[in-house]
């Protein structure tokens, strides 16, 4: 992956308005952050191929750090802490954000066909 | 002496952490060990440090670095296929019953496995809740021991002090190797644990890396 360039994200994220498309997204703050600190909570959430439409997608931020939104014609997919980007060899957009530790804190992915699962 | 060991944990990277020093010293004695590894670790959060995987690209990943770590431990691999982070929502039953079919077929004499609602990770939980119900599906004078590893803070307190302690000192190195195959997931606190490593001996590191131990479960 790599740093985020919001023009070229902006772009990507434009090519599937008004198309059938899967999602994936994601948050975790891991499955040890209450073992390794006691007053810590694990917190996390994922849904993987959720088949939707939108019909405008916006990144907006900066200082490497973005949210994006997808308006959907009944509701709103939203993500925030965004800081790489990839359009994989796949075509499915992968957008992550990293702690200073490399681990994947939120994830948005979207693909005109379902991930793996 | 034993027979045939199968070691059956959720994660690639839970067998080199958690008892690849126990895995080491039953191969140096010749005793054949069997991975029965639950889910390529699809879900886990550490993309390398820095990071070099994604969501996408860990499954194959991880799965290479399993493969790897197992010719290490020259340990026989089987991967179950199930998927990280689901295990406790799959039917408990159909899990034993696929664990039971491999180990009604390799017969072993101990099974390792995570201790149940003491291995802080709910697929350690599930997956050794699994391993153990297929252990008890086994015809008492067939069944074999069971060696349950706990990882709770409260461990001690509640289970009191482990059955079975194993010193891995001596295949240490073995094990680092096999720890160093994970590297999507463990190249942050290898660095740490290296350079502790140089100017300390204390008692954490050894009892996080030198000493492995389990509870025998009790049928």
């Amino acid at each position: 992956m790599e740093v985020i360039a919001k023009e070229a994200v902006q772009q990507a994220l434009d090519q599937y308005v008004n198309k059938d498309v899967y999602v994936h997204l994601e948050t975790t703050n891991g499955a040890y952050a209450k073992h390794f600190d006691s007053n810590a909570y694990n917190v996390g959430a994922f849904i993987r191929n959720a088949k939707v439409s939108y019909q405008r997608a916006k990144i907006v931020g900066d200082n490497g750090s973005f949210r994006v939104g997808l308006k959907m014609d009944i509701g709103w997919i939203y993500a925030e802490g965004v800081s790489d980007w990839e359009q994989n060899e796949k075509g499915e957009l992968l957008l992550a954000g990293h702690d200073r530790d490399g681990r994947l804190m939120v994830a948005l992915q979207i693909s005109e066909r379902p991930f793996n699962y | 002496m034993h027979k045939h060991v199968v070691v059956i944990l959720p994660h690639p990277d839970d067998e080199s952490f958690g008892c690849a020093g126990t895995v080491a010293k039953f191969r140096k004695e010749g005793v054949p060990v069997t991975y029965l590894c639950g889910t390529l670790g699809e879900m886990g959060r550490n993309m390398g440090s820095p990071f070099f995987a994604n969501r996408e690209t860990l499954p194959e990943i991880r799965k290479q670095e399993l493969i790897n770590a197992c010719n290490v431990l020259d340990m026989e691999l089987v991967m179950l296929g199930l998927r990280d982070k689901t295990i406790e929502f799959e039917s408990r039953d159909e899990i034993a019953e696929q664990i039971k079919q491999y180990l009604d077929k390799i017969e072993p004499t101990l099974v390792i496995t995570h201790y149940p609602e003491y291995a802080v990770h709910p697929d350690h939980d599930a997956m050794g809740a699994a391993a153990i119900e297929a252990v008890k599906r086994i015809n008492p004078e067939k069944r074999p021991e069971v060696w349950a590893q706990a990882i709770t803070n409260d461990r001690y307190d509640v289970l009191g002090v482990p059955d079975v302690l194993q010193d891995v000192k001596d295949v240490f190195d073995i094990k680092l190797k096999a720890i160093e195959c994970h590297a999507s997931q463990f190249g942050g606190m290898l660095k740490k644990f290296k350079e502790n490593a140089a100017t300390t001996n204390d008692e954490e590191i050894y009892e996080r890396f030198y000493r492995e131990e389990f509870y025998r479960w009790k049928f």
